[in-house]
Parts: structure tokens; sequence; C-alpha cells
């Protein structure tokens, strides 16, 4: 019984990063019309920004958080404007550049930090919050929950009740219509890439004490955001975020009783069975060519 | 040019650079040896690539066939003892059909839909030879794998293909042979169906043509080729394991055929054989390569979009704007 609840903690505080993990690259995929394959790169470098401020430079650990959503948003805005932008009429262009920068980036990192070295990042907030039932959930991690919760509402209000939202959505319904309306798409699509960098730059600045921060570990992250994706209906927000707390349980329980390998073969076969038989995913409308 | 002068140049061309590559490694040194077998794998797994983009589509599961291939030969000479001249050709014909498989679900797909498809469906398979430790042999992969051997009446001891140079000799006949069938293939009418599969897809199919089966075939063709270099490329290094064949080695496919261009049957020979070389000229700077790769991609993304072959007609292009320009 504690195991289970134990678990439902865990899962909680993971459906959080996924939900940031793929709302980001839904965002992007939606906007733009291009799959950013580097996306588990720029979680990477929202990590190695807190370990270089954070337990590097002895940086406040909010600080330090800030200063890699900013960071991260910067490298989204140049790779819009000098890797997206060009490719306008070729999706798969920009998939490809992405794929580019993604080798660059994991070199960078490895330059910088070094292979196979422990990065310990100390948690910010020590302690453990005494659940009932024994269940135990360290502060790091409620504090990461608390924080991925308030930039998904964030961004729910954002698209839900703004004028840049409205404008946003109506991009990713209709590219043409919306410049007919007076719309900037370019624009659009740089905030777009803005806003799906930072909340990528985010998750991995808070993932950063509660997992391994190394230069592959956006292999892990772009799968997942992948899965979630593709199962919530690729270009919907809220089906992403559905999907992710499905995924998120299904992945920690899987994990917890038997292996992660096991879980994330799973994921992948439910992921390939959707497109096969709904390939509007969960909340999707329609396809886009 | 005329074709058949044309022809003739073709043949000309083969009947100097074979013997040249074939006599190559007896003047290198052993280290160059096995770079010499690692592109002539990689030449053929990018030309059998360059059959399934044929149709349209990108896949991102070529890695992971050509593992299939390596695996499946592995596990038919060493666990079901197998001869290993058998199990190679058997390792490559369940490559065809593991692909056959596979297409039901992933050619519903296509566009970007298919290549994230694929990807996911080669991360699984990969993930299942790392979780089945048993036949697959888990993370570690297997070991002590039977090499290729040939028992030949003038020698004393079997003729063994874990040498370099034996091993080289046999690969450049696989692969020749293996670009020849894709050459013809290509240039076939199968070949010319698949163009208008992908350029003129509605055509095709008001003209009759069940494009979901050229699509299919292509896809299969391919894999039986991957699946060949896998299980030569096993016997050769004796052992195996699911870390080789990872998305990052897919990706240098990609960049590969990207590179070299994809319009002709040359384009990905000259990209990989360019790179690589360029590889191992630089190879004191080997941590770095992932990142040139990855600058050269986008570098030429933006400024070569056709790939190098485009590039002697763009000069000529050029000398001739020139020359006219000099002539005023």
């Amino acid at each position: 019984m504690e195991l289970v609840l134990q678990s439902i903690a865990n899962a909680l505080v993971q459906s959080g990063f996924f939900s940031l993990w793929a709302v980001g690259l839904v965002l992007i995929f939606g906007v733009m019309g291009i799959i950013n394959f580097a996306h588990g790169e720029m979680v990477m470098v929202g990590a190695y920004t807190v370990w270089l401020l954070y337990a590097g430079q002895g940086l406040p650990f909010p600080l330090a958080l800030l200063a890699a959503a900013l960071i991260v948003c910067l490298l989204g805005l140049c790779m819009e404007r000098f890797l997206f932008q060009p490719f306008r009429e070729n999706p798969l262009g920009g998939l490809i550049n992405s794929i580019g920068l993604l080798f660059i980036l994991q070199v960078l990192a490895v330059q910088i930090g070094g292979l196979g070295l422990m990065k310990h990042v100390p948690p910010a907030f020590p302690g453990t919050l005494e659940l009932p039932f024994e269940v135990r959930i360290p502060v790091q991690r409620a504090v990461a929950l608390v924080v991925s919760l308030g930039l998904l509402a964030a961004v729910g209000w954002l698209l839900t009740w703004t004028r840049l939202g409205w404008a946003l959505r109506a991009v990713s319904m209709d590219r043409e219509a919306a410049a007919l309306q007076g719309i900037s798409v370019r624009r659009i699509g740089m905030f777009a890439m803005g806003l799906g960098a930072a909340l990528a730059g985010t998750a991995g600045a808070l993932m950063a004490p509660l997992v391994r921060v190394e230069p592959y570990m956006g292999h892990a992250v772009i799968i997942t955001a992948f899965i979630v994706a593709i199962v919530g209906g690729i270009g919907s927000i809220r089906g992403a975020v559905l999907a992710a707390v499905l995924y998120a349980f299904f992945h920690t329980f899987v994990t917890t009783y038997y292996s992660g390998t096991l879980a994330t073969m799973l994921g992948l076969f439910i992921m390939l069975l959707v497109l096969v038989i709904k390939p509007t995913g969960l909340m999707g409308s329609r396809l886009r060519e | 040019m005329n074709s058949a002068s044309r022809r003739h140049g073709w043949w000309l061309a083969a009947a100097v650079l074979l013997p040249a590559l074939a006599a190559l490694p007896f003047f290198l040194p052993f280290h160059r040896q096995d770079f010499m077998i690692f592109l002539l794998l990689d030449v053929m797994l990018v030309v059998s690539y360059r059959l399934v983009t044929l149709s349209g589509e990108w896949s991102l599961i070529h890695m992971v066939l050509m593992g299939c291939g390596g695996y499946a030969s592995a596990l038919l000479s060493k666990r079901a003892d197998l001869l290993v001249w058998l199990s190679i050709p058997l390792a490559a014909l369940l490559t065809a059909a593991v692909a056959l498989l596979l297409s039901f679900p992933l050619l519903r797909m296509r566009g970007f839909y298919f290549l994230i498809g694929s990807y996911a469906a080669g991360e699984a398979v990969r993930l299942a030879w790392k979780y089945f430790v048993y036949p697959f042999g888990g993370p570690k992969g297997l070991k002590l794998i039977p090499p290729l051997e040939l028992q030949l009446p003038f020698l004393e001891q079997p003729l063994s293909f874990v040498e370099p140079i034996p091993f080289y000799l046999l690969l450049l006949v696989v692969t020749c042979v293996s670009l020849l069938l894709l050459y013809r293939l290509e240039h076939s009418r199968i070949g010319l169906t698949l163009h208008m599969v992908h350029w003129q897809p509605s055509l095709a199919e008001a003209v009759g043509v069940n494009s979901w089966r050229y699509r299919t075939l292509a896809f299969a063709c391919g894999a039986f080729f991957a699946g060949l270099a896998g299980a030569l490329f096993v016997h050769y290094l004796g052992s195996i394991n699911p870390n080789q064949f990872a998305i990052g080695e897919m990706l240098y496919i990609l960049v590969w055929v990207i590179i070299g261009g994809t319009r002709t049957f040359a384009g990905p020979v000259i990209g990989v054989v360019v790179l690589s070389v360029l590889n191992e000229i630089f190879r004191q700077y080997d941590e770095w390569r992932p990142a040139i790769y990855g600058l050269i991609l986008l570098l030429s993304m933006r400024f070569l979009p056709d790939g190098l072959e485009s590039l002697p007609g763009r000069l000529r292009g050029l000398w001739r704007r020139r020359v006219a320009a000099a002539q005023g």
C-alpha cells in the first residue's frame, strides 16, 4: 500500500515534467509546423545552466532557474531565426537543422562538463515532506511540481484569455487566414519558439538537482515528449497535458514494479498503436500534411 | 553525350576503380584497412537507404534494421549452429521480413508521421534487444560470434575473414554486387514507378499504381541490404550490442545522404566517402566529430541544399557566367 501511494506521489511529480517537455514541443509544432528534434537538448542546456551557475558559482537557485529559462529562450529564438525561418517552405528542412544543432549542443556539453563525471547539484530545498501513510516527497520535488503546475496554468491562461494567445492559436489553426487577419505569423512563430524553449529550459533547471546531469540526457526527454505529444494528439496542448499525466502514471508504475526499459518500450508501442489506429490522438482534431 | 558512350564511360571507370580499390588495402596500415571496411559498410547502408527515400519517405529505422541483420545472423550461427555462409543471407532475408511486418503499421503514415513512427518502432526494437537478456544478451549484447571461414584446398588452415584484407575483399565484392542490383532496380520500371509515387502520388493512383505496394517493396528491399551489411559486420567484429544502433548512428546516415544529395544514385556515396575521409584526416579531433558533422549539416542545408552532387553543375554555371561576363 505504501509503495502504491509513494508511486502515485512520484508519478504526480513526473507528470509535471512530462507536461513541460511536451507542451513546449507541441507549441513549436502547432505554430510553426516543425518538429524540434533538439528539444531534449534544450532541457539539457537548462540543466547545465543550473549546474554551472548554482552548483558551480553558488548563485541562488531561483536566480539560476531564471537564467536557465532566459538562456534557453534565447537559444530558441536564435534557432527560429537562423535554422527554421529560412526553411519556411520545407518543414523537413527545419527538422534536419534541429538534428544538426542537437549534435553541436551535445558536444559542447561534453566539452564543458566532461563525460561520465558525476555532476552533483545539491538540492536547493533540503528536507522531505512527511505525508500520511508514510509517503515521503523531498521538498525539492514538491517545489518542482508546484512550479511546473504554475507555469502550465500560466500558459493555459495566456492561450485562453489574452490577445497574444488567441493570435497564437489562430496561427496554429490556419496560417493564411491568420495572416489575412493582420497577425504577424513570423512574430507569433518567434514567440511560440521562445516560449516553448523557455518551458524546456525551466524543466531542465528544475530537474537538475533530481536527476543525473549529463550530455545525453536529452534522449530520454525527446522520446517521452514524442510519446506524449502523439498520444495527446499532436498540436493539442490540452491533449498533451492529459497524455503527460496518463503516461507519467503508466511509466512510474511500470518502472517501479518491472523496469524502466520495459516502461519506455511499452510507451513506444502505445504511441505506434495510436499512430496507426487514431493518428489524431486523444484530443487532436485533424492531421497536418 | 549519348547514352552508349556514357555507358562506356561507366564501364571504363569501374574497370579502373575496382582493381585500384581491391589493391588498396595491401598498401595501407592496419587501422586504415579497418577504415576502408567501415566505409564500404556505410556505402551499403546509404545506398540502400536511398532506395527508401526514393518513395519519398525519410525513415529513422534503417540503422536498427542493420542491427536486425546483425542480431539475426549472430543468433543463427551462435545459438542454432548454422553455417555462417548460410546465416548471413538468411539474416538479410529475415531483416526484409521484419521490414515487411513493420511496414503494415509504418507505411500507413506519411511525412513526419512516418518519420516519428519509424523512430518509435526502431527504438522499441532496440529496447527489446536491451531488455531481453535471452536471447539478445541484454545491454552487453552478444560476444564470441563465430567468424566467417573458408576451407581452401591449397591452404592448411581455413581462410579466416576476421583478418581485414580477406574480409575487405569479400565485402568489396558484396558491395559492388549490391550497388549494381540497387542501381538496376532504380533504373527499372519499379524505380521509375517509385519516382512517380514520390512526386506525383495522385497521378500514380489515378493510372492504377498501387503506391502502398511500391512503398513496401522499397522499404523491404532497402532493409534487405541494410540487414546484409549488418550480418557481415557482426561476423567481422565478433560482437554486437544495442548501443551500436542508437539514434545517433542513424543520424550519421541522414547527414551523409543529405550532404551528398538524394537526386542521383552517386549522391549518397559521394556524401559518405567525402565525410568519412574528412573524418579520417581530422582523427585527432574525434570528440568534436558530431559537432563538426552538425555544423556541416547546417551549412550545407543553407548553402548547398541539393548536396555535393549539385556542386559540379553549380561550378559550371558560375564558370559560364564568368566567361559570358568576360566576353562582355
